[in-house]
């Protein structure tokens, strides 16, 4: 894809129906197997090859129809032969691009595009698969264009990162990711332990009681397991001209560009096992969830991981590369609060500066949320009748993101309106900042 | 706005005389208890859902719109008009009888549930374009 030619439509790589298929390539295969070593069986497996004819017809029509085109600051994809579709993607929209390689997308040599867009559903564009030499410039090219289509309304943003070359910020070793999902997921480790001496101590019994259903659960859970290191192995933060690239996996290799002012909340995640060893998570959160295939439950919930285990000091100092003014001192909540929420009080406490807030909160798993002002998008401030008679009060900080929010929990009431008037304030002169730059 | 009391005080309405009639076709002995029952949930229900409508309240500031509401839980909501993705204009069966109309604001962030139910169907039609338009002037991007 060369930049001169923005006009002109383009195929996907003739090689992404096999790779989309993914498992279904594979059964495919399988299945051939015997027709191919059995003669005999030729006749009888007629039925078969219809099917696998079909299939492979449909993977080569749905790459026939599909195209996809860069047209000013939109990103154009055409696809679908009985319903067609027309899809348009403003670049100035664009919250982050990744680059998704899985296992077979990488023994072909192809490489998937996904445009992550503001908006809680159907907000990804997807160019499934382009070659893999091309998916670089590509990216660049339109992260250029999605820069350019914001340089109009904010000059300032261009010339803050003159260096073109990234530099590494932090990469996450092997055995602490190990030993990190590990522990922080230590009921599967227990249960499937459980599991394990039971089989080997009686193995009739314990298979007779848990039957084909232990055996579901022992194997979703290592897949849980599993996905996660794949998708954290090797995970390398840099600094680059766009923003922040993300680079990792083990055997889907993903690569993702942040940019900066895209960041809705950043969160530090402590959970109690990892803290007598110093370590902590660093996540951001972006608009737009990204609901991907086989994305299960516990997935959903979590954030974009930049460091998903690492020193605290590490993730102190990209927190602060994310948020230059973040909040040094925080105030706990007054001693009656602890009539309130006695397991919480300990971790509760919040400070702000002229452009952030930050809240901490949770006994067991602590968790620092730090919520630039300028994105916030509404701010609550609720009481409840317990709260009222300790005359306590919270302030809720909503931001577009999926799941971080900061909560000014149990602070005194009068603190809790006065905060409230200062946010909404501060939030306002924050949000008009670039408009003014 | 006043219409709000009688919207809510429908239902409550409808359970008395639920109980009333239930207690009239089950003999007399029973009759009473629930007699009594249906007249006291009534007005249990006619008062808190007087002191629920009491608590609703909005204001169209410069920059934001505040909306109150609650008793138990009271809760004070800020939109900051900028930030509003959508406004939201409902009515229901029973909001129509009574010409009224819910206004629901939507921002980007999924926690924010600012709505003001109950109002007139022209004053919704009113803050509907007037906080379209403050919307409009003060947009900012996400």
């Amino acid at each position: 894809v060369r930049p001169g030619t923005p006009e002109g439509w383009q195929r996907l790589h003739p090689l992404s129906p096999v790779v989309r298929g993914g498992r279904a390539t594979i059964a495919i295969f399988i299945l051939l197997i015997p027709i191919a070593f059995g003669a005999d069986t030729f006749g009888r497996a007629t039925p078969q090859f219809v099917v696998i004819g079909l299939i492979v017809l449909a993977g080569f029509v749905s790459w026939l129809v599909t195209r996809w085109r860069i047209e000013d600051d939109d990103l154009r994809i055409e696809t679908g032969l009985l319903r067609r579709q027309s899809l348009r993607f403003p670049l100035a929209q664009v919250q982050a691009i990744d680059v998704v390689r899985p296992g077979l997308a990488r023994l072909f040599r192809v490489a998937e595009l996904r445009l992550r867009m503001a908006g809680s559903s159907g907000g990804t564009a997807r160019l499934a698969y382009v070659a893999e030499h091309e998916v670089e410039p590509l990216r660049d090219q339109l992260l250029a264009l999605a820069r350019g289509a914001r340089h109009e309304e904010a000059p300032a943003s261009q010339l803050e990162r003159p260096q073109p070359e990234e530099h590494v910020l932090a990469t996450v070793e092997t055995a602490p990711l190990v030993a990190s999902i590990l522990l922080e997921n230590w009921w599967i480790v227990v249960v499937l332990a459980g599991l394990l001496a039971g089989f080997a101590v009686s193995p009739h019994r314990v298979g007779g009681a848990l039957g084909g259903s232990g055996f579901v659960w022992a194997v979703a859970m290592v897949t849980f397991v599993w996905r996660r290191f794949n998708q954290q192995y090797r995970l390398t933060v840099a600094e680059g001209p766009e923003g922040l690239h993300l680079r990792g996996g083990l055997v889907a290799l993903t690569a993702e560009v942040i940019r900066p002012g895209r960041v809705q909340a950043v969160r530090l995640v402590e959970p109690a096992l990892w803290r007598p060893l110093g370590w902590c998570r660093l996540e951001v959160d972006i608009a737009g969830r990204q609901r991907r295939k086989g994305e299960g439950e516990a997935q959903r919930g979590q954030l974009h991981a930049l460091i998903p285990v690492g020193k605290r000091s590490i993730a102190v100092e990209l927190a602060d590369r994310l948020l230059p003014d973040r909040p040094r001192e925080l105030a706990r909540p007054p001693r009656r609060a602890l009539w309130k929420s006695p397991f919480r009080y300990q971790a509760l406490s919040w400070g702000r500066t002229e452009t952030c807030v930050a809240t901490t909160s949770g006994r067991l798993r602590r968790v620092t949320s730090w919520v630039p002002l300028e994105k916030v998008q509404s701010l609550r401030h609720v009481q409840g009748p317990l709260q009222r008679r300790l005359s306590l009060a919270s302030v809720h900080v909503d931001t577009a993101g999926k799941s971080a929010h900061a909560t000014l929990r149990d602070r005194d009431a009068a603190e809790a309106a006065t905060a409230l008037d200062e946010l909404t304030d501060l939030a306002r002169t924050a949000r008009r900042r670039p408009a003014l730059a | 706005l006043a219409l709000r009391r009688l919207e809510v005080g429908v239902p409550a309405l409808l359970v008395t005389l639920a109980l009333l009639v239930a207690g009239a076709l089950s003999g007399s002995s029973l009759a009473y208890g629930l007699a009594a029952a249906a007249v006291v949930t009534g007005t249990l229900l006619w008062y808190f859902t007087g002191r629920r409508y009491t608590s609703w309240g909005y204001a169209e500031r410069e920059d934001d719109l505040l909306i109150r509401r609650g008793v138990m839980f009271a809760r004070l909501s800020v939109v900051p008009y900028g930030r509003m993705q959508f406004i939201d204009v409902t009515a229901g069966p029973l909001e129509r009888a009574f010409g009224l109309a819910t206004v629901r604001l939507h921002t980007a962030a999924a926690a924010t549930d600012a709505r003001i139910p109950g109002l007139e169907r022209k004053e919704a039609g009113r803050l509907r374009d007037s906080l379209a338009e403050l919307g409009e002037a003060q947009a900012a991007g996400l």
